[in-house]
Formats: C-alpha cells, sequence, structure tokens
C-alpha cells in the first residue's frame, strides 16, 4: 500500500473512533503526550489499560457469579475500571461504567449483569479498534512513514 | 343421631332466618301475648291450627270493621268479589247437577224401554202385586211410571188370556223366571231411586249461600294469615286524624286499647314518629299512595328501619276518609344496603388515592429524574466550562491590546457568572435530591463572622461598611455545619453588597431561646446535647424589597423584579440555597425589608455547644482558618468594621502606594495594628486568606482586577492564597522579581532553579502513567503513593510542596487521609492517623511542619465525590478527572511558585 494512502487510512480509521464515541478527547491527550522521548508512550498504556481491563472485568465476572453479590467488592473494581478508561478515553467503556455504578448503589443483581455484559461488549469493541490502530501505526512506521499528528478540535 | 342433628340444624337455620321484627323478649311479659310471638317455623305445623292462632292475633275494632268494609270501595269490592265467587261455584253445582239428572233420566228411560220389551217379548201377563215398598206416590215420575206399567199389564193380560194352549207347568216356570227378572228390575229402579233421593238432598245442602260465603272468607283470611303471621309486617288503618281503626301484628307488649284510637304520637315515642304521622297526613292530602322508608329511633323498640306504604282510602262518595298502612321492617336491608354504600364509597376513595398516589410517585420520579439530569448535566458543563474561564484567565495575563482585554473581560466574567450559576444549581439539586449531607464541624462563630467580612471586604468596590457584631453570650466555638453555614453568610453578605450603594452592611449575632418552630423535634439534637439557638441577622442600608416581592424572593431563578434582574444581574439561586441549607440544618430564615431604607435578612439556627474536650479530627477545619494566629483576645472579640478607604487601587488601577494599601480596607480590630502588620511585615502568614480558595475557589478577582500591572507587592498577594508557600517564595527575592511579567511563568515553572517536591497519591495504574507522562512533559517529576496510608506515610518522611490526591481510593481514600494531614498539621502529632489505624512509626528524622500543604483533590465529577466535600475535608483545591494537561498545568501554575 502506499505511504500516503496508508497515513490517510489511519487518520480516517482515528478520525471514525471518534465520530462513534469509542474514543473521547482524552485519547489526544494521551496522543499529545508521545513524543520523541517516549515514542511508544500510548501503546504503552493502552497495553497496561488492557492488561488491567482484563483481570478487572475477570474479577467482576466472578464477583457477579456469587451466591450472595458483595457489592463492596464489585463497585471498587467498576470504579477503577471507569477511572482508567476515562483516562485513555474510552468513553463508551467510561459510560458503561457510570450506568453499572448506579446499579451496583441500588444493589441490583440482573442490572449489574446487564451492564457487565455491556461493559464487556464495549470493551471488546475498543480494544479491537485500538489495536487495529497500533497495526496501522506499526505498518506506516515499518514503511518508513511518519505517523501523521491529529489535529485537535474535530 | 344425623338425623337429630339435622332437624336440630335446620331449625336453628329456620329461627335464624325468621328472627321476628319485635324483640324477642318482649312477648315474655304478657301471657296472653306470649302464643302470639310465634317462633316455630310454618312449614312443619298444622296450617288449621295456625289459622285458628291467626285469627286470635287479628285485632280488630270488630264493630268497626265491617262498617269500613261497607262504606270503603275497597271493602264493598271484596264482598263482591266473594259474592261473585260463590255464584259462579253455585252456577257450576247447578250444571253439575243437571248433567247427571239428565244422566239418570236417560238411564231410567233405557230401563223403562227395556222392561217394555221383555212384556212385550214374552206377551205375559202377570198378577203384578203392588209391593214396590220404597216407591213414593208423590213422585210424579213414579206415578207416570205405575201409569205406563199399568197400561202395559192391561194390554198382557188381555193377550195371556187370548191364547192358553200350553201346559201349566211350563206357564209356571216360565212366570217364575219372569217374575225374578221384574224382582232385579225393581230393586235398580229402588236404587236409582235412592240416588237421585239423595242428590236431592245435597241440592238442599248448597241452597244455604251465607254459609258458604262465610267458609270462603274464614279461608282467605285464613290465608291472609297463614302468608303474614311470620312476615315482618305491620298493618294498620288509620282515620283522617290518623287514629288507629285497625292494626295488625302490633308491636307486642302494646294491647289493644293502647293502639286503637290514637295516633303514632300519642304511642310512640323518638326518633321518626314525626317523620312518619307526617308522612302519613301528606299522602292523606296528596291522595296519592306513597312509599318512604323511615328509620325509627324509639324506647319501645330501638333502632329500626320500616319501609312504609301509605295509600289513602276513600269512601263509595270519594271522600277521605283515613289511610291504610303497610310497613315492613327493613333495618338489616338498610344496614347492609349502608356497610354496601360505604364499602363502595371507600373503595373508591381509595382508587382515587391511589391513582393520585401514583400520580405523585410519578411526578416525584420524574422529578428526581430531572434534577439527577440537570445535576449531571451541571457537571458536564462544569468542566468544559471551567477549562474555558481557565484558559481565558491564563490568556489575560499575556500581552493584548485594550480592546483585546476588554473583550476578555467580559468573557471571563461571563464565564465566571455562568459557573456561578451552575455551582448553584449543583447546590440546589444536592439539597433537593437529599445528597447534600451536613458535617458536623467545631468553629468558632466570631472567626467566621469575621472571615466573611473580611473576604466581602476584599473584594467590595463600593464606598461601605462592613460591621459584625456579635454578643458576649454567644459562645467561643460551637459545633455546627461551618461550610454551609459561611455558605449562607457569604451569600447574603454578597448579595447585601449588591443592593446597597452607600451605607453599611453588617452581621449581627445574638442567642435566643428555642423558637417555636422548633419545639417539638429537636433537629437531631438529642436532650443530654446542650444545644444553643444564635440568631443571624445580615443587615444593609441598601434599596430595600417591595412587600409584594417577598413571598417568592427564596423561590428558585426569581429575584425582586425583572427589573432588578437586569440591573443587578445574578442568577436568583442564591437566597433559595440559602433558605433550603438553613431548613436542612433545621433553621429558618426569614426576611424584614423597607423600601430605600434596607433589609435584614434573619436565619436562626441550632447549634451544639463545643466541649472543651471534644477533640475529634474535624476540628482541623475549624482551626485551619487562622490558627496559626490564633490571638488570645481575637476569640472573644464581638465587633469589627471594616472601612472603605479612598483611592484603592481598584478606583482607578493606578502606581503602586504602598504596601499597606494594596489591602483594600483596612481592618479594623481590637489591635488593628497586629493585624496590619502581619501584611505589611509578612512575618507570618496572612490572616485567613487561605479561606479565600476556598469560599471562592481561587483569586479570579484579582486577576481581574490587577493584571494590567503586576507590581511584586501585587504578586505577593494574590499568592496569599497559597500561605504555606508564602514564606519561601518570598524570602527569595529573585522569583518575586522574575514574576514581574506573566509571559515568563511557564518558563518560570519549567526551569524552576528548586524543583518542587510533589506527591501524586492514585491506586489506579493507568492513571499514574498518564499523570506522569503529563507531569514529565511540564518538566516535574513526583513520588507515588497507592492509597492514604501510604500517602501519610510518605508525607511524615518528606516535606512535599503539593498533593495531588485521588477521592476515591481502597485502604484509606483521599478525604480521610487528608482530614489526617490536616490534623498533623494543627497538632503536629499523627496521633488522629494512628488513632484511625494508620500504621505509622514515628522516628526522629521526621520532617516536622506545621506549614499548611497544598493538597490538590482528584475528583470524578460525581456527587459523592463534590467539590465541596474537598473543601470540607480540608483540601485546597480540585481537578476534575480525567487529567487533562491544561488542567494540570493550570493547578501547578496556582500552587507552585
Amino acid at each position: 500500500m502506499e505511504l500516503v494512502q496508508m497515513q490517510k487510512s489511519l487518520q480516517d480509521y482515528t478520525k471514525s473512533l471518534f465520530l462513534e464515541g469509542v474514543l473521547d478527547s482524552q485519547f489526544l491527550q494521551l496522543q499529545q503526550l508521545q513524543d520523541e522521548s517516549n515514542p511508544d508512550f500510548v501503546s504503552q498504556v493502552v497495553t497496561l489499560f488492557f492488561q488491567d481491563s482484563d483481570r478487572i472485568l475477570n474479577d467482576l465476572s466472578l464477583s457477579l457469579d456469587q451466591q450472595v453479590v458483595d457489592f463492596k467488592k464489585v463497585d471498587p473494581h467498576v470504579h477503577q475500571l471507569k477511572g482508567s478508561s476515562s483516562s485513555i478515553g474510552a468513553q463508551r467503556v467510561k459510560n458503561a461504567c457510570v450506568v453499572f455504578r448506579t446499579f451496583c448503589e441500588q444493589q441490583n443483581v440482573e442490572g449489574c449483569h446487564r451492564c457487565l455484559q455491556q461493559v464487556k461488549q464495549e470493551y471488546y469493541l475498543v480494544k479491537n479498534r485500538l489495536e487495529t490502530l497500533f497495526k496501522l501505526e506499526q505498518q506506516i512506521v515499518a514503511s518508513g512513514g511518519v505517523i501523521p499528528a491529529m489535529e485537535l478540535g474535530f | 343421631m344425623v338425623c337429630e342433628m339435622e332437624t336440630d340444624q335446620t331449625e336453628e337455620m329456620d329461627i335464624e332466618v325468621l328472627s321476628s321484627m319485635w324483640p324477642e323478649d318482649v312477648g315474655g311479659t304478657q301471657a296472653d301475648n306470649n302464643q302470639f310471638n310465634v317462633e316455630k317455623p310454618a312449614g312443619d305445623s298444622d296450617t288449621l291450627k295456625e289459622v285458628d292462632i291467626a285469627e286470635k292475633r287479628t285485632m280488630a275494632d270488630l264493630k268497626r270493621l265491617p262498617e269500613l268494609m261497607n262504606t270503603t270501595d275497597q271493602g264493598s269490592s271484596q264482598l263482591t268479589n266473594l259474592v261473585k265467587q260463590w255464584e259462579y261455584m253455585q252456577d257450576h253445582a247447578v250444571k253439575l247437577l243437571r248433567e247427571e239428572l239428565k244422566i239418570l233420566t236417560k238411564q231410567r228411560e233405557e230401563a223403562e224401554a227395556k222392561e217394555l220389551k221383555i212384556i212385550e217379548e214374552h206377551n205375559f201377563e202377570t198378577q203384578e202385586p203392588e209391593n214396590v215398598p220404597v216407591l213414593d206416590d208423590t213422585s210424579h215420575l213414579l206415578r207416570r211410571f205405575k201409569h205406563t206399567k199399568r197400561d202395559a199389564l192391561v194390554g198382557s193380560k188381555r193377550v195371556e188370556i187370548d191364547e192358553e194352549f200350553d201346559t201349566v207347568a211350563y206357564w209356571k216356570q216360565k212366570a217364575l223366571s219372569l217374575e225374578k227378572m221384574l224382582e232385579a228390575s225393581t230393586e235398580r229402579e229402588r236404587r236409582l231411586i235412592e240416588k237421585l233421593n239423595e242428590s236431592l238432598k245435597t241440592m238442599e245442602s248448597h241452597s244455604a249461600p251465607v254459609e258458604e260465603l262465610t267458609q270462603n272468607l274464614k279461608r282467605a283470611e285464613g290465608f291472609l294469615h297463614f302468608i303474614l303471621q311470620n312476615a315482618p309486617i305491620v298493618m294498620g288503618h288509620q282515620d283522617k286524624d290518623l287514629r288507629y281503626l285497625f292494626i295488625y301484628n302490633k308491636f307486642p307488649t302494646l294491647r289493644e286499647q293502647d293502639i286503637l284510637g290514637k295516633t303514632d304520637v300519642e304511642i310512640f315515642h323518638g326518633g321518626g314518629v314525626k317523620e312518619s304521622e307526617d308522612f302519613k297526613r301528606e299522602v292523606l292530602e296528596k291522595g296519592k299512595a306513597s312509599k318512604r322508608e323511615i328509620t325509627f329511633e324509639t324506647d319501645l323498640f330501638g333502632s329500626k328501619t320500616f319501609l312504609i306504604y301509605v295509600e289513602p282510602v276513600y269512601n263509595k262518595a270519594r271522600e277521605k276518609i283515613g289511610i291504610n298502612y303497610m310497613g315492613m321492617e327493613v333495618t338489616d336491608q338498610v344496614r347492609k344496603r349502608e356497610k354496601m354504600a360505604k364499602l363502595r364509597e371507600d373503595n373508591a376513595v381509595r382508587k382515587a388515592m391511589e391513582s393520585e398516589l401514583n400520580k405523585t410517585i410519578h411526578i416525584t420520579e420524574e422529578t428526581m429524574r430531572a434534577k439527577q439530569m440537570l445535576a449531571t448535566m451541571s457537571h458536564e458543563i462544569r468542566s468544559p466550562l471551567s477549562g474555558v474561564v481557565g484558559m481565558a484567565e491564563i490568556l489575560s495575563t499575556t500581552r493584548l491590546d485594550k480592546e483585546q482585554r476588554q473583550l476578555l473581560n467580559v468573557m471571563i466574567s461571563s464565564g465566571d457568572l455562568v459557573l456561578q450559576l451552575i455551582n448553584d444549581i449543583l447546590d440546589l439539586s444536592k439539597v433537593e435530591s437529599g445528597v447534600m449531607r451536613l458535617e458536623a464541624t467545631k468553629f468558632r462563630p466570631r472567626e467566621v463572622v469575621k472571615h466573611v467580612l473580611q473576604t466581602a471586604a476584599a473584594s467590595l468596590k463600593k464606598d461601605l461598611t462592613l460591621e459584625g457584631n456579635i454578643t458576649d453570650e454567644v459562645p467561643i466555638e460551637v459545633v455546627g455545619d461551618v461550610l454551609r453555614i459561611r455558605q449562607i453568610l457569604t451569600n447574603l453578605i454578597s448579595n447585601a453588597i449588591k443592593f446597597t450603594h452607600e451605607g453599611k452592611v453588617g452581621i449581627k449575632l445574638k442567642v435566643i431561646s428555642q423558637p417555636s418552630f422548633a419545639s417539638e423535634e429537636q433537629n437531631g439534637l438529642t436532650e443530654t446535647e446542650t444545644s444553643v439557638w444564635i440568631r443571624c441577622d445580615v443587615y444593609d442600608t441598601g434599596i430595600g424589597i417591595p412587600e409584594n416581592a417577598l413571598p417568592c424572593l427564596f423561590k428558585k431563578y426569581m429575584q425582586a423584579s425583572a427589573d432588578h434582574a437586569r440591573k443587578y444581574g445574578g442568577t436568583g439561586l442564591g437566597l433559595a440555597i440559602c433558605k433550603q441549607l438553613v431548613e436542612l440544618m433545621g433553621g429558618q430564615l426569614t426576611v424584614t425589608s423597607q423600601v430605600n431604607a434596607g433589609s435584614t435578612f434573619t436565619f436562626i439556627l441550632p447549634y451544639k455547644v463545643a466541649t472543651s474536650d471534644d477533640h475529634s479530627d474535624d476540628q482541623d477545619f475549624s482551626d485551619m482558618v487562622d490558627h496559626h494566629q490564633a490571638e488570645p483576645d481575637d476569640t472573644t472579640e464581638g465587633y469589627f468594621q471594616f472601612k472603605p478607604l479612598l483611592g484603592t487601587i481598584y478606583s482607578n488601577g493606578g502606581p503602586v502606594i504602598g504596601n499597606s494599601n494594596f489591602l483594600p480596607h483596612k481592618v479594623m480590630l481590637t489591635s488593628p495594628l497586629k493585624i496590619i502588620n502581619g501584611f505589611v511585615a509578612d512575618t507570618s502568614n496572612n490572616t485567613g486568606q487561605s479561606e479565600t480558595a476556598q469560599v471562592e475557589n481561587g483569586c479570579g478577582y484579582m486577576d481581574e482586577t490587577c493584571s494590567g500591572q503586576r507590581p511584586e507587592s501585587v504578586n505577593q498577594y494574590e499568592n496569599g492564597t497559597c500561605p504555606s508557600k508564602e514564606t519561601e517564595s518570598c524570602s527569595s527575592s529573585s522569583q518575586a522579581s522574575s514574576e514581574g511579567g506573566a509571559l515568563e511563568m511557564e518558563s518560570d515553572l519549567t526551569v524552576s532553579s528548586k524543583q518542587p517536591k510533589l506527591l501524586l497519591v492514585e491506586d489506579n495504574k493507568i492513571n499514574i502513567m498518564v499523570a506522569k507522562s503529563m507531569m514529565k512533559q511540564l518538566g516535574y517529576t513526583f513520588d507515588i503513593a497507592n492509597n492514604g496510608v501510604e500517602a501519610i506515610t510518605a508525607i511524615k518522611d518528606t516535606s512535599y510542596d503539593l498533593v495531588l490526591m485521588d477521592v476515591c481510593m481502597p485502604v484509606l481514600d483521599g478525604l480521610k487521609a487528608t482530614r489526617l494531614i490536616r490534623s498533623y498539621e494543627e497538632s503536629g502529632n499523627w496521633d488522629a492517623a494512628i488513632e484511625a489505624g494508620v500504621d505509622i512509626k514515628t522516628s526522629e528524622n521526621d520532617v516536622h511542619s506545621t506549614n499548611r500543604l497544598p493538597i490538590i483533590a482528584m475528583t470524578a465529577n460525581t456527587l459523592a465525590e463534590s467539590s465541596e466535600e474537598c473543601y470540607a475535608n480540608g483540601m485546597d483545591s480540585f481537578i476534575s478527572k480525567p487529567v487533562t494537561l491544561q488542567k494540570l498545568k493550570e493547578c501547578l501554575r496556582q500552587y507552585l511558585h
């Protein structure tokens, strides 16, 4: 593929992620933080996010499958996930977490199960998209190109 | 056995069903009436007997009844009917008899014919003996028969004589058999005649009509009694004066003479009697039969309801002569009916209530949802807006031409207004949705008043005198939610200043006895606790409020008039919030006002009186206000005044006059020099300026007013918002001079000779990573603590310049950790933390600093992690999450130089 084309498609792809609401401006913050001294910052953070989230979601599934759900255990997990998703700009995960927490407050097991599914769905969506994004970036870098900077404010 | 039981049951049931209209025990009092109380069911008793008894029961004026019968239509028609019926029956009987007679005649004729035939056949003549004993000569029929017979005999004799040709034996035999036949025939004849006689006899007996009629009447009467004897029915006839002439089934204890010839009113006493009499009279007058239900309440038979039917009675000349009256006892039915009606009514009411309730629930839910929505929206709006305002403020520090600066100032003030509005809405929705929690902290009311006035004086741009007056009996320390009280005071004071152009604005505090509105419940204060009611007046000499505007003064989004809103601006939420806060704390907010003379807002609140040994960790907040300069006479001082000073920097923004003039107003206290010295000599931290940061959330007003010129001393004043740093920054003159221009600000931060020590308290790895990277880009490094306990340990060992503290953390959350840190700053020891369970090993190389450490909260913008809560727990500021480079930069700029 032509380098220019690849760069174009990366930009379009990134844009689509924002338009779909998968990501928000916080992700741009991350990209801003990435510079020569720290060229892999975004993927590092995101990878950490994936590791962390996989563990949290696993813990959440276990907690919610208990006979008696201990919401005191569930809520901090959701809070954690909400914090980290918000930090990387995974907007839809964050929003799902907000709803999740209200159900935790109400101690609504049924609602929590539904929310967990929703959170998982959103999480896998963002994970999938971001992995694709990184792959595109890697391809560009491998072809000797530069990753185009996202302009703020669209 | 089974049978017995069954009969028992049926008997019981029957008795139940047939419960008498009159009370059963009454009957026993009079022996002659006893028998009339028929309790046995009619079905199993002898009808005839019953009829007899019933006959006796009838109580009739026998002399008058026939008379009545003869004079009235009803009476005569009954007789006519009976006569008609009798006639019909007679006709019928005659018809039957005639038919019988016809049959008999026919039979006899046949018999005669047969006899003749026999005689003719045998042509035989015998000596007919006239020996029919039963024959009655008088009977015409028999005579006729005899004649015919004789004629025949004569004829046959003659024939026999003529024809004598057989033997004697033959004839003798023949004669014998014939004789036998004749005998049989005669016998038959005799029987027929007997029968005929019998018939005649019956006919004779039937021919007595009076007897028949009597019997019929008897039967009819018997039938009537049979039907009516057990029915809960009373019947009577009354003349046109409503005197009883006839009554059937009267009340058992009354004798005939008690009733007949008397009216209802004369017989009975009690409720309903008069009504029934009136009703009867009405029917009599109108001449139209009518029914009505009347409830009697008499001594005689208690409460009973009767359905009464009354019809007028006419004589043959169509004149009214009285009424017929029939009453049926329907008490049970009426009771049931009323019960049903009541049930139905109750049901309807309950249904209505239910639907009403559902509606209310629905509305409440909707309202709650709307409020929640409002709160969320406000939060969502607030964070980007703070960004806008913050950026604008930074922009204002850059080199701008005059027009740009004007535009920017408008932008900033508008932004501030919107922020204030949103904060107000948030406060309001929090109070309304019950999320607002009250803190019980120990505080000194005098200090609060002083600081509120000081703060107000600091931003005062008018020629006004601010004064505070606290009576001696107001306790030095009380327990209450100081933050809210301060908020109310600040709000009322700023309101007062806004609407006052000259004269003074002040706060008056005094102790009052428990007000009447709080007499019932003690607002959570139990009897054992000493509580004190303090009345706080906030008065001004301003434009006043017209009386008609007072009612809507505390309503949301309302100002006294639209005109005022335009002239003075404001959200119109301030007073509503104040009122709600005061009420939340169990007090009352009222207002009195006179147009052009001023207004006084008064709120009365209960406080717990602080006991001296009550050193909780909440204490830090009240003391942190100005514990650094806790002068002994300051705690008991009851009067403060802040007077305007002409020629302040606000009036012209002109050149710097001198250090003491940077204060907008002189602080007039009993020992004014000390305070003023506090500023001039800068020996210690400024008097309570830290509070400015808390209440005002920053010091934007200084930016606004002083951005033009930046003399170093103004900068110094601005830095007063962060007292612990001030000494440091002021002591290094090189730093102070380098801050002359705002453009160098950022480079200041990055190339700062002395790298500040920062601590990030955060449990989320990703957040740490992001924050770290941001800090790096801003040129800082920091230590990391993963929870409150780690933070405390780190602070114990190292002297930090700034702490960024997450609110929600495991082990020990940010709010608690901050409180413990503040407690340490206050007391110089970690006792409170150790008490709270934090494992702290004190060592000699512990850094002991009583300087106030700036702690910035990182909140997730939820109702639970509100900025108010952060302030209340001793935090200095907050950054909403997710943390951005811009927010971080702004915060560090504010707190680190």
